[in-house]
């Protein structure tokens, strides 16, 4: 009892918990010094990127600072009718100065983002400041709406109030296929422009394919690797883990070769008559191709953690189970099966999240009908530079990735994962 | 009702696993029903294979296995009825004790109410009450081989083969499970084949011994006559320890022979030799023959002591004698032990009855 609570001194009289931190303290520093480069690591290339691509695709700070006086008096106003003096008074002087830095231009364009026709009538408002055609001693309000009639439209005024945050979602709200409306409500795009809700679906669609073929294929490939003598069992490792050593691009472009309409597979199709030479089924282009590339390029990733998972079985558990009368699919399904699902996980987990963020295969093989999300984030990345909506596609499907991690660890536990 | 003394038979098995070699030679083996039969032998003598054939994982390459005048040799393992307790015990881990228990029940589609029963009665055999939700790796390796011993057990098997049950426990618990495996054949009654290397474990706990090697049984009786009684040098040496020399027969009648060794000769008990001029292993075993003998015996030599070792409850002397220097003597510990010290000279004495003369080595 008195044990418990009473201190327990060293020989030399120091509380021993002080003396044991003591002496650890400095093989603790020293195991930090040894992780410390990863650590610097992780944050340079990992921690610092994410962060970064976060903060671009909800920046909206260029506007803000074009526009600080106009924002300001904009705080008075209710935004219900067209705006007072000050506030097209303070817009006149925000313009004046973005036209002396000639930085008007991008001020159209991004207006313009936000509602049409803005980009015409601030170029008009360009000329007109341009030549001192306003005279700061009269209504600036009066002068402004004389210029276009959109100047006299509420709905413009409305659009520009809106992009006084500095922050905004818009960039996720469309890769979801909506954006604020004019009330600043959040609203549905046209049906026939919902392209990136299909794209999503579609990316998990065959992320879910894939990994569901590749466990059919590799549940019986791993199985038959950790049951067989050794000698077999190297051959055939190498032979699944070739692939892997080849580049992805090789292996993709071969399966052009054979998938293609004058390709291999189709040749042989219709030498052995199953279709006639004319109407060659399309095996690329299109999903079929890159469920196929796909299957046969994330295989590895199902076979090894099952494999290694499997060695770990003992064979005398089966040898147990049938002898206790269970039939082999019993024994099987019972005692095998059960032991392999922190393989499963690995395996499936593994290949759903590279199958999510696919990018070249589906690229090449995939057409129109087979491209995924990451080559949507591409395209913005190179061809429209809308760098921001790439980055918010990005982070989505991040955090996507990071939710099927969550359901799943409730539905499997992570501590049931097995890696190897 | 009578017990089959032909229960499990073995009868001309042959198996080789790659053609050129025969692991089991031409096996002939009768078990009577309720025998406890212990395969003993080195490790690739095919006790293990016979195990195996005996439970269907491997097939005969020649001949035929009968259970209970049944030939067996072409029904699978899971029809055959047969409990085994596997050399890593072979628990389902991700089963709790209840669950591996119930397994084979449940196979058989066993009532529900039927299975808590015989589950509750095999864990008190076992006294594992109380245990029936801990998962395998929450047990120590005695009670892990306890629930495999109960597992092989609960669905009433005629015949439970065990492949080593005992190897990876301590020696202490080895020994109180020894007894255990035995007192529970005893009570009820059930055939049982079991597989060692560890002799001592073969004598404890046998009905029946049989001594494989080099795929055949060298022997087959009971511990005592096995231990007495070796009838070629490879039991006499396996079994036990025993003092050999190697020589020739000079002379042989009904019980006695005398055989030559390098410079003198002994009288020995003519087990496998027939005629003079025979070679023969002489076996003698190190508690028979005594120092400096009281009563009259027909070997009497005197050697050299090279070296005493202490035992505790024994002291093993190692003697220069007859020009060998390995032969072995065990004195057992007493209050009137003698004064025993290297370099000593002391008198040896045997009776030839004791000194087995065997095939050569």
């Amino acid at each position: 009892m008195s044990s418990e609570t009473k201190q327990i001194l060293t020989t030399d009289g120091i509380p021993l918990e002080v003396s044991l931190k003591k002496a650890e303290k400095k093989n603790k520093i020293k195991a930090f010094l040894l992780v410390a480069p990863l650590l610097l690591f992780l944050i340079i290339t990992y921690v610092f990127p994410i962060g970064e691509m976060f903060s671009r695709s909800i920046d909206d700070k260029m506007i803000t600072n074009m526009l600080p006086k106009t924002f300001k008096e904009m705080e008075k106003w209710d935004g219900k009718e067209l705006p007072p003096e000050d506030v097209f008074k303070a817009f006149y002087y925000d313009f004046k100065l973005l036209v002396e830095k000639q930085e008007h231009g991008k001020l159209g364009q991004r207006l313009n983002k936000e509602k049409n026709g803005f980009n015409s009538i601030t170029k008009k408002l360009f000329r007109q400041v341009k030549r001192n055609k306003i005279d700061e001693g009269i209504s600036i309000k009066e002068q402004i709406m004389k210029v276009h009639k959109r100047w006299r439209n509420v709905e413009y005024w409305q659009a520009i109030k809106r992009t006084a945050p500095p922050y905004t979602l818009a960039k996720y709200l469309k890769g979801m296929d909506m954006y604020y409306g004019a009330d600043g409500s959040i609203a549905q795009v046209d049906e026939d422009r919902r392209i990136h809700r299909i794209l999503w679906l579609r990316t998990l669609e065959i992320a879910f394919f894939v990994t569901l073929f590749c466990f059919l294929m590799g549940y019986p490939i791993a199985h038959l690797l950790a049951t067989l003598p050794m000698k077999y069992s190297n051959l055939l490792m190498i032979c699944v883990l070739l692939p892997f050593w080849t580049s992805l691009l090789v292996r993709t472009a071969s399966w052009m070769i054979l998938l293609q309409q004058q390709g291999v597979v189709n040749d042989f199709f219709v030498m052995i008559g199953l279709v006639a030479d004319d109407s060659r089924p399309e095996m690329m282009y299109n999903k079929v191709g890159t469920y196929v590339a796909m299957t046969q390029i994330l295989l590895p990733f199902m076979v090894l953690p099952l494999y290694s998972v499997m060695k770990t079985i003992s064979p005398s558990l089966m040898r147990a189970g049938k002898s206790l009368g269970g039939t082999p699919f019993v024994a099987f399904w019972k005692v095998y099966f059960p032991l392999t699902i922190p393989g499963i996980g690995a395996g499936c987990l593994l290949v759903f999240i590279l199958a999510i963020g696919y990018y070249i295969t589906p690229a090449l093989v995939g057409g129109a009908s087979g491209t995924l999300i990451s080559n949507q984030i591409a395209f913005h990345m190179k061809q429209t530079l809308d760098w921001s909506f790439a980055s918010a596609m990005g982070l989505m499907l991040l955090t996507g990735v990071l939710v099927i991690y969550w359901i799943y660890n409730k539905l499997v536990g992570v501590d049931n994962i097995k890696l190897g | 009702m009578s017990k089959n003394p032909e229960f499990v038979k073995f009868d001309k098995v042959d198996k080789s696993y790659d053609g050129k070699v025969l692991v089991v030679k031409d096996l002939q083996l009768d078990i009577a029903e309720g025998e406890f039969i212990t395969m003993l032998g080195p490790s690739g003598s095919g006790k293990t294979t016979c195990l195996m054939m005996l439970a269907g994982f491997e097939t005969p390459t020649h001949g035929e296995i009968l259970l209970d005048g049944n030939i067996i040799s072409n029904i699978p393992p899971h029809k055959r009825g047969i409990g085994m307790v596997f050399q890593n015990y072979a628990l389902f881990p991700h089963m709790t004790v209840y669950e591996n228990l119930a397994f084979p029940l449940r196979v058989r589609k066993v009532e529900k109410s039927e299975i808590d029963k015989k589950v509750d009665k095999a864990l008190s055999m076992v006294s594992l009450n109380g245990f029936e939700s801990r998962m395998p790796a929450q047990l120590s390796g005695g009670q892990q081989q306890r629930v495999a011993v109960a597992r092989a057990l609960v669905f009433d098997p005629a015949v439970v083969l065990m492949d080593e049950p005992l190897g990876a426990l301590d020696k202490n618990l080895r020994e109180s499970m020894q007894y255990e495996i035995k007192h529970i054949h005893e009570s009820i009654g059930v055939t049982v084949v079991y597989v060692t290397h560890d002799q001592s474990e073969a004598l404890t706990m046998s009905n029946r011994i049989a001594v494989f090697n080099d795929g055949k049984v060298q022997q087959l009786s009971d511990p005592a006559e096995l231990y007495e009684k070796p009838v070629n040098s490879f039991v006499a040496e396996f079994i036990g320890e025993n003092n050999t020399f190697n020589g020739e027969v000079v002379d042989i009648d009904k019980d006695k022979c005398k055989v030559k060794l390098a410079n003198s000769e002994i009288l020995a008990n003519p087990i496998s030799v027939k005629s003079k001029g025979e070679k023969t292993t002489v076996s003698l075993r190190p508690e028979r023959a005594l120092i400096n003998p009281s009563d009259k015996m027909d070997n009497m030599f005197t050697g050299k002591i090279e070296e005493v070792i202490y035992h505790g409850d024994h002291t093993r002397v190692r003697l220069n004698l007859l020009g060998s220097s390995e032969f072995i003597l065990k004195v057992p510990n007493s209050t009137s032990n003698l004064e025993l010290k290297v370099s000593q000279d002391i008198n040896i004495g045997w009776n030839s009855t004791d000194a087995r003369a065997l095939d050569p080595k």
